[in-house]
């Protein structure tokens, strides 16, 4: 800059000579070589490694794309950076498309990105994925496809490097667990030929004849080690993988390690990580398969054992369950021996009852005289009995007529009941004496009486009597009650008239109690 | 016992034979074939048994090595690895 200040002043002084070259003012040339660069690289692919890269708060990315020499920024606008199949990051190595442009503003050019992926690895992936999705329409992944690996194969192929660690680990696996017929097709594994190769012997090893001289194997590894995406690319390749899917051999694959998936992965029977794996895929652990045997052998032995004694001692239950034939005999013949005997001592015994029941019957069997006597002697027995009883009856009288002395009792409670009577009797009189009513007529009383001698105590009465008597101490008086003359008197006896008063003691006339002595004699008694 | 082992048991492969063995030893443990059948049963397995143990004495590592003769013929020969 400074060079252009310090520039000899002598061209100033030559600036004259006129030219016919137009005159571009700046912004007009950038516009011409914006023009130019974009019509020129309107769409390109561009392989480098990514350095300086930024996302802007705008969305956009920035970033500068170099290799050895060379540098060049590229950006990428937000609507496209979404879209991205990479995340781009430092130092990764990708190809982008995209078309070139120029900033004006800072005199520079750059791509304006498009589409990212990585290069190199990243490009055969790409392919590795197109050529699968293509082998898969086919079909030749199918999960169908599948067969299922022998239990025990009686002969192995391999196909793999003759040297190396591969053969070795499988062989040496397979040792281990179960020793068999190996044959090794040995091929190349990677670099030029190496597919057709592998292709060649899976092929070569089913066109080998069952009972051929060659023994036909019944499995077949396909084995690599590990390696790079280039160095297990023979496995990938087309040929490899048709081959792996037409073997009518079941067939395993073993190539790289876990994390490497190789297209004959997809079209073999099973995928092993390792060679190793594969070999273990391939058989069984025979020393295992010994001891499932004899532990078999050993089940059906004991199994049957106790079968048998389950059913020996079925056996002897059931035949326990048997009656002897013996003991059913001599239950019958017990029987029999037992009626025979009854049957002999039977009708003897019979016949003695009945001789005892004749001998009886006959001995109760009386004569009529026997009856008579008999009968004779009741009747003189009962006479006999009732003299006696008559004459201890007449004695126990006696005595006891004598023994309570009941005569003399008699005559003593007699004489006793008799002056007790009269001197009751007295007391009674001396009773009646002093109750008697001749003391009160005694007195100056008398007691008057109706024609009939009945004691008239009222004035009514008296007028009812119409006559009657007063009885004094010494006799009655007849007397007219409530009579005016002696007429009346003659009237009333004649035709009796009510209403005749009398009092019962002052009224008493002297002709009236004349009148009936004798009827107060006849009261009294 | 001792009797060869019939055509139709040699003729099976290890693996069929082993589950055939497997059944029967299943069969006499539940005890629930007759008598008859358990003894043949019993004579089977032990037949299957020496056929699993043939095949489990074959067990011979030979590792042949495959190679084309001038007709693209496949031959094998004795391979020495390791």
């Amino acid at each position: 800059m400074m060079d252009l200040f310090d520039a000899p002043p002598e061209p100033k002084a030559e600036k004259k000579p006129a030219s016919n070259l137009p005159e571009l003012t700046v912004t007009e040339l950038s516009l011409v070589l914006k023009r130019t660069v974009e019509d020129a690289f309107s769409y390109v692919r561009l392989r480098g490694e990514i350095s300086g890269f930024k996302r802007a708060a705008s969305g956009h990315m920035y970033m500068a794309l170099k290799d050895t020499d060379s540098v060049i920024d590229g950006i990428c606008w937000r609507g496209q950076a979404s879209k991205l199949s990479v995340l781009p990051e430092d130092g990764l190595e990708v190809v982008v498309t995209g078309k070139l442009t120029t900033y004006p503003g800072r005199s520079k050019y750059q791509i304006v990105i498009e589409s990212m992926e990585l290069a190199g690895e990243g490009a055969l992936l790409k392919l590795l994925e197109e050529r699968r999705k293509k082998l898969a329409a086919e079909g030749l992944f199918a999960e169908e496809r599948k067969r299922p690996l022998p239990f025990l194969p009686q002969v192995i192929g391999v196909v793999t490097s003759p040297t190396g660690a591969v053969i070795r680990d499988i062989l040496h696996r397979l040792k281990d667990r179960f020793p068999r017929h190996v044959l090794l097709w040995p091929v190349m594994v990677q670099g030029e030929g190496a597919a057709e190769q592998v292709a060649r012997a899976i092929a070569g090893f089913n066109r080998l004849p069952d009972g051929g001289k060659v023994p036909r194997p019944d499995l077949l590894i396909v084995a690599r080690g590990g390696g790079s995406l280039e160095d297990l690319w023979a496995f990938n390749e087309e040929v490899v993988v048709r081959a792996a899917a037409a073997s009518e051999i079941p067939l395993i694959s073993a190539v790289g390690h876990e994390t490497d998936t190789t297209l004959i992965d997809f079209a073999s029977d099973r995928r092993a990580p390792t060679p190793t794996a594969a070999a273990e895929m391939a058989v069984p652990v025979r020393t295992d398969l010994i001891a499932m045997v004899k532990d078999m052998d050993r089940r059906a032995i004991s199994g049957l054992n106790r079968q048998l004694q389950e059913t020996a001692r079925h056996l002897e239950g059931l035949g326990r369950g048997l009656p002897k034939p013996d003991s059913l005999l001599q239950v019958a013949s017990q029987r029999l021996d037992d009626y025979a005997e009854r049957l002999g001592l039977g009708w003897q015994a019979g016949l003695r009852s009945l001789e005892q029941r004749t001998a009886l019957a006959g001995s109760r069997l009386r004569s009529p005289r026997e009856v008579l006597d008999h009968k004779a002697e009741r009747l003189a027995g009962l006479g006999e009995r009732l003299n006696t009883a008559l004459n201890q009856a007449r004695r126990q009288a006696e005595r006891r007529y004598e023994d309570r002395r009941l005569g003399e009792r008699l005559d003593q409670a007699f004489g006793r009941i008799a002056t007790d009577g009269n001197r009751h009797l007295e007391r009674l009189d001396a009773q009646l004496e002093a109750l008697s009513y001749q003391n009160v007529l005694k007195r100056g009383y008398a007691v008057v009486r109706d024609e009939n001698g009945q004691v008239i105590s009222t004035a009514e009465a008296a007028h009812a009597a119409g006559n009657g008597s007063v009885g004094f101490q010494d006799g009655g008086v007849d007397v007219v009650f409530g009579a005016g003359s002696f007429a009346d008197v003659i009237t009333k006896r004649t035709q009796p008239k009510p209403k005749a008063k009398a009092k019962k003691t002052e009224a008493a006339k002297p002709d009236e109690a004349e009148a009936k002595p004798e009827n107060r004699q006849g009261s009294l008694l | 016992m001792a009797d060869a082992i019939p055509q139709e048991i040699s003729a099976l492969s290890f693996e069929d034979a082993l589950k055939q063995l497997e059944m029967i030893v299943k069969d006499l443990e539940g005890g629930n074939v007759s008598l008859d059948e358990s003894i043949n049963a019993y004579e089977r397995g032990a037949q299957l048994k020496r056929h699993c143990e043939t095949k489990l004495a074959e067990a011979r590592m030979r590792v042949e090595k495959i190679s084309l003769d001038s007709n693209g013929k496949a031959q094998a020969v004795s391979a020495e690895i390791e």
